[in-house]
This record gives C-alpha cells, sequence and structure tokens, in this order.
C-alpha cells in the first residue's frame, strides 16, 4: 500500500502520451496554417472547458451558468482594451481577478445548495449577468455588442489574418492554466475536492473544510473561465452578448461531458472534437447542428458515462 | 392608473395560468422521483405543433384540437420516459439534466425542419376572439379562455389528487418513495402515468400558449426557464404552490414589462434568485 503523498506524486509525474499531446499541439503551425483562427478557437474552448472541469469532474459541483464567468472575463478584456490600454498580457490578469473575484462572491452563495436549486441558481446567475449586460448597453454596446476596440498584437507580435498569433498566445496561455489545474488536481486540495464529490456528507465528517474548499474551487474555476473570455476578446477584437448566453453555458457543458469530466484532458479532446466537427458542418444551418449535438448528448449518457476518455480507459483495463 | 393596474392583473393572471398548466407536471413528476426532466417545455412544444397541424392542415376546429394535443403529447412523455428516462433515474443531476438537454436540441432542430422556424398561427373560434366589457373594462375573451380552463384543469387535479385511488399513490410516492414501494404501490406504474398526464399538461399549455405568445421552435428553451422557475419557487410536487408561484410570476411579469420595460427579465431571474436562497426548496416544498 503505497501512502497519499506517494501516490499523488506519482499522479504528477508526466506522462509520454501526455507530451506527445502537447507536442501535437503545435503540429496546426506546420501542417494546417490556414485552420489556425479555428485552432485557437479550439484552445480558448479547451480553457473554458478546463474551468468547468474542476468544478463539475472535480468538486461535483453541476453548473448550467458557467458562461457567466466567461462572460464577465471577456467584457472586462474588451472594456479595458476599449478605455484603458491595450497592452493584453495585462489585462489578462486583470480579467482573470475580476472573473476570480465575481467567483468568489457567487461562491458564498452557490456551495450551500444542491439539487434543484443549485442548478437554479447558477442558471439564474447567468441569465442575471446576461440581461445586465444586455440593459447597461451605454458600457456593453448591448445587442450589438461591445466594439471599437483592437488588439493590435502580444509581447510584440503583430495579430495577424492567418490566426498565427492568435493561436501561439491561446495555446501558450492554455498551456499555462493547465499546469495551474494539474498541480491543483493533485495536490492534496484537489484529493480532497474530489472527496467532496464522491461523498458530500463524509467529507467534512472526517474534519475536511468542504466548503471552504469548495468556494475555492469555485473562484479559481471563475478566474479560469475569465482567463478564457479574456482571450477570445483579444483575439477576436469584439465582445457579443453571446458570450454571456446560456448557450454557451450548455456547450461548454457538452463539450466537457463528451470529452470526459474529472479527466483534465477530457475538455480539451471534447473542445478539439466539437469545434472541428461544427466547422465542418457550419454550412449546415446551426438549428440542425443542434440535433446532432443533442443526439450526441443522449449518446454519451446512455452507452458512455465517463465520456471519450472515461471509454478508452475501461477499453484499456479490460484488456489487461 | 387603476384601469391600467387591473388590465396588467388580468393579463398577469392569464398569462400565470398558462405556465401553470406548462410547469405543473413537472413539479409533480420532480417531486415523486427526483427527476430533472429539462425536456419538459418539448412536450409542451409537441402539443403547440400537433394543435397547428390538425386546425391548420385539416382544418379542425380549434377546440378540438386541445384534447388531441394532450393525448400527443402525453403519449410521446410515455414514449420517452420508457425508452430513456426511467435508465437515469438513479443517475446523477448532471446525467438527468445532459440527458434532457440533449432531448431539447433534437427537438427544436426537429421542429425547425419539419416546421420552419416561423412563429405559427391558428384561427380562433368566433367566440374566443373580440373582448368583453363588464365594469367599464374589456377583457380578451381568450384570456378568460385561459382562465376558465386552468381553473378547471386545476381543480380537477386537486379533485383527482384529494379524492381518487391513484391520487392517494401519488401522494405516497411524492411523500416517501421508499415506504409507498414497501407498502405494494407500483411506484413505477404509478410514476409513468403521473409523467404522461403532466407531459399531457405541457402539451395542453403549448397548445392554449399559441395564440398568447406565439409557437416557434425554440419555445422548448425560452420557456423552459420560466417553467423551472415556477417548479422551484413553488416547491416541488406541489401543486398548490406551482399555483401560486405561476400566479406571482406571472402577474410580476407582466407588470415588470408595463411599467419598467428597461428592466427586460432582470426582475424576474432577482426574484428567483432572492427567493431561493431565501428558501430552497421552494416557498410550498417540504423537502
Amino acid at each position: 500500500m503505497a501512502g497519499a503523498s506517494e501516490q499523488l506524486a506519482r499522479q504528477v509525474r508526466w506522462r509520454p502520451l501526455e507530451t506527445a499531446f502537447w507536442l501535437a499541439a503545435l503540429a496546426p503551425f506546420a501542417v494546417a496554417p490556414s485552420y489556425l483562427s479555428l485552432a485557437s478557437q479550439v484552445a480558448i474552448t479547451a480553457l473554458f472547458a478546463l474551468s468547468l472541469d474542476l468544478l463539475v469532474g472535480y468538486a461535483g459541483l453541476v453548473s448550467l451558468g458557467h458562461a457567466a464567468f466567461f462572460g464577465f472575463g471577456a467584457y472586462s478584456a474588451g472594456l479595458i482594451a476599449k478605455h484603458c490600454w491595450s497592452e493584453p498580457l495585462s489585462a489578462l490578469v486583470v480579467s482573470a481577478a475580476l472573473a476570480g473575484l465575481l467567483g468568489y462572491a457567487l461562491s458564498h452563495i452557490v456551495v450551500r445548495f444542491r439539487h434543484l436549486a443549485l442548478i437554479m441558481l447558477t442558471l439564474g446567475f447567468g441569465l442575471l449577468l446576461l440581461e445586465a449586460a444586455n440593459s447597461a448597453s451605454a458600457l456593453t454596446g448591448g445587442a450589438d455588442g461591445l466594439q471599437g476596440f483592437r488588439v493590435p498584437g502580444v509581447l510584440g507580435f503583430k495579430f495577424d489574418l492567418y490566426g498565427r498569433t492568435a493561436y501561439a498566445y491561446s495555446l501558450l496561455v492554455l498551456f499555462l492554466c493547465f499546469l495551474v489545474a494539474r498541480r491543483i488536481i493533485h495536490s492534496p486540495f484537489g484529493l480532497a475536492l474530489r472527496g467532496i464529490r464522491e461523498n458530500a456528507l463524509r467529507m467534512p465528517a472526517i474534519g475536511s473544510a468542504s466548503q471552504a474548499h469548495l468556494r475555492k474551487a469555485y473562484t479559481l474555476s471563475a478566474a479560469l473561465a475569465g482567463i478564457a473570455g479574456a482571450l477570445l476578446t483579444h483575439t477576436t477584437s469584439t465582445v457579443s452578448l453571446e458570450v454571456l448566453s446560456f448557450g454557451r453555458s450548455a456547450d461548454v457543458l457538452v463539450i466537457l461531458i463528451l470529452g470526459g469530466a474529472g479527466r483534465l484532458y477530457g475538455g480539451i479532446l471534447g473542445a478539439i472534437i466539437y469545434m472541428v466537427a461544427r466547422d465542418q458542418f457550419s454550412g449546415v444551418n446551426p438549428q440542425y447542428w443542434y440535433f446532432w449535438i443533442g443526439l450526441l448528448l443522449v449518446a454519451v449518457v446512455m452507452f458512455l458515462p465517463n465520456g471519450i476518455l472515461g471509454g478508452v480507459s475501461a477499453l484499456r483495463k479490460k484488456a489487461q | 392608473m387603476f384601469s391600467s393596474l387591473a388590465a396588467v392583473l388580468f393579463d398577469g393572471f392569464a398569462y400565470g395560468m398558462l405556465l401553470f398548466l406548462l410547469s405543473v407536471g413537472l413539479s409533480v413528476t420532480l417531486g415523486m422521483m427526483n427527476f430533472v426532466n429539462l425536456a419538459h417545455c418539448s412536450f409542451a412544444m409537441v402539443g403547440g405543433y400537433a394543435a397547428v397541424t390538425l386546425a391548420n392542415r385539416f382544418g379542425w376546429p380549434f377546440l378540438a384540437t386541445l384534447p388531441v394535443a394532450f393525448i400527443v403529447a402525453g403519449a410521446i412523455a410515455i414514449l420517452l420516459e420508457r425508452l430513456l428516462f426511467r435508465r437515469l433515474y438513479r443517475a446523477s443531476d448532471l446525467d438527468q439534466c445532459l440527458l434532457t438537454i440533449g432531448i431539447v436540441f433534437i427537438s427544436i432542430a426537429a421542429f425547425a425542419w419539419f416546421y420552419t422556424t416561423e412563429q405559427q398561427s391558428t384561427q380562433l373560434p368566433a367566440f374566443l376572439q373580440g373582448s368583453i366589457q363588464a365594469g367599464g373594462m374589456s377583457f380578451a375573451s381568450y384570456r378568460l379562455f385561459l382562465i376558465v380552463v386552468a381553473l378547471l384543469v386545476t381543480g380537477l387535479l386537486i379533485a383527482g389528487i384529494e379524492h381518487t385511488r391513484f391520487g392517494a399513490r401519488v401522494r405516497a410516492a411524492v411523500d416517501n418513495q421508499r415506504m409507498a414501494r414497501g407498502l405494494g404501490i407500483d411506484v413505477d406504474r404509478t410514476f409513468m402515468l403521473t409523467f404522461a398526464i403532466g407531459g399531457g399538461l405541457a402539451g395542453l399549455g403549448g397548445a392554449l400558449s399559441i395564440q398568447v405568445i406565439g409557437l416557434d421552435p425554440s419555445f422548448a428553451l425560452t420557456f423552459l426557464v420560466y417553467v423551472l422557475i415556477v417548479v422551484s419557487v413553488g416547491g416541488l410536487g406541489s401543486i398548490g404552490g406551482s399555483f401560486a408561484a405561476a400566479t406571482v410570476l406571472g402577474i410580476s411579469d407582466m407588470a415588470g414589462k408595463y411599467y419598467f420595460p428597461w428592466l427586460g427579465a432582470f426582475l424576474i431571474y432577482l426574484v428567483m434568485v432572492a427567493l431561493l436562497m431565501w428558501r430552497p426548496v421552494g416557498l410550498f416544498g417540504r423537502r
């Protein structure tokens, strides 16, 4: 029997497949230069899904309104670029801090609830923010979106038409955030979160400060989602109300579940599949696109409850 | 000022009755099986489109389409319950949410495919058009009809739940499922029938709502939020709670649109969040 610290240390070690994955993430630069804009969208979505994974996959908190933090980060970055300064990295940090602050404030309410009340509260906060952004059109541009600002470049590299800088920027930020998330997951704190997910009543009974842990996880997740939103603003130079919509919250949940929640790479894999498929079917009316998404959701829930990665690891266990 | 207030109250009450029809089934089934069915408004949409098809393509009179809307939606509800939902009663909230959101997406796309995304409308019979004058005010006939139908349904529901054997089984299953099973009540069968009636009522609501709020494929998502608000604020498994919550929501939504149009739906969401923070089980919920 290995001790807990040994077990954690073993999980922290990088596996060859992981290294291969991140090297492969560089491939679009050489292989598909015309798809770099899409690749940066994928990286942003992957980061958003990763942030949700901390909540849904590890802490076991359902959220139907995670777009609130994504959109908050996106609008913060847009407003900073429009009214303050155009340097993106510092704006990224500020947006993350603001989204994290919002997450921290909401976490005090959200972690006290379970089941339907939790679902409704997250949904409600998401909708509240959407309505607020829609009403405050003097600040946010309302339904027309926030326009009239440009982020010229990052660290001296200009954002080009092909999305080369955009992808490099998004990928780098995704990787850094991934490292942070990976470290957190494999810390004793991450273990405590998984404990809460498995048995929410037992953890406080053995002396774990469940609510404080959940609040921390919520704040972190919100900050990461805010970074993803700010990245979207920086790489596209517009912010539309869509960043706060229920559709975005639902999409990211679909992506995470498709890839496999609670596995770090699930959200990233889901984002790749989802975004590439959507790009390929973009000629199709979006209404019909949702037919396939719906079918996929039903199939995943019925036949692949732990997502693609869960299915793969189950197969591997069977083979051994 | 006074007459506008009365108009808002009347329209809001009619709107609230519509919301009640749409949501009461979800409230009871959620209370019974704890199954988070986000596809409830898809049943309403099924009913609405069934009514539209019968009325416009086959020339049925409006009133005759209503029972069919109820039956078709109820039948679809049974089908889905048998095929999919029953396998997930013990699954997590998340899985239930995802499965039913998937069904919402499918239903939206399917109806957009068959009926396009245009708003649908039906022809009302002459006696439901226009309005009735009383005490210096005019009441739209159709809204009066809505209120009468909803009150009838409420009366039937309460009588059915309180005074029939089936109703006793439903109450037992909502109160304590394990105990009900132990007493030999076939909870699964009771649940299936309840689910069908709930879906059917949603279908009836969908058919009745065409004249008031319109019908297009996005209905399943836009009204989902309102229905969930009614259910969660009213309290699970409580018909009276749903009735009260739907009335309050309908009137306050109408008043908000009339007096504070710039706030949009902000007020509604704020009230819901505040109420849920105060009472997570809803106003009339016990669990």
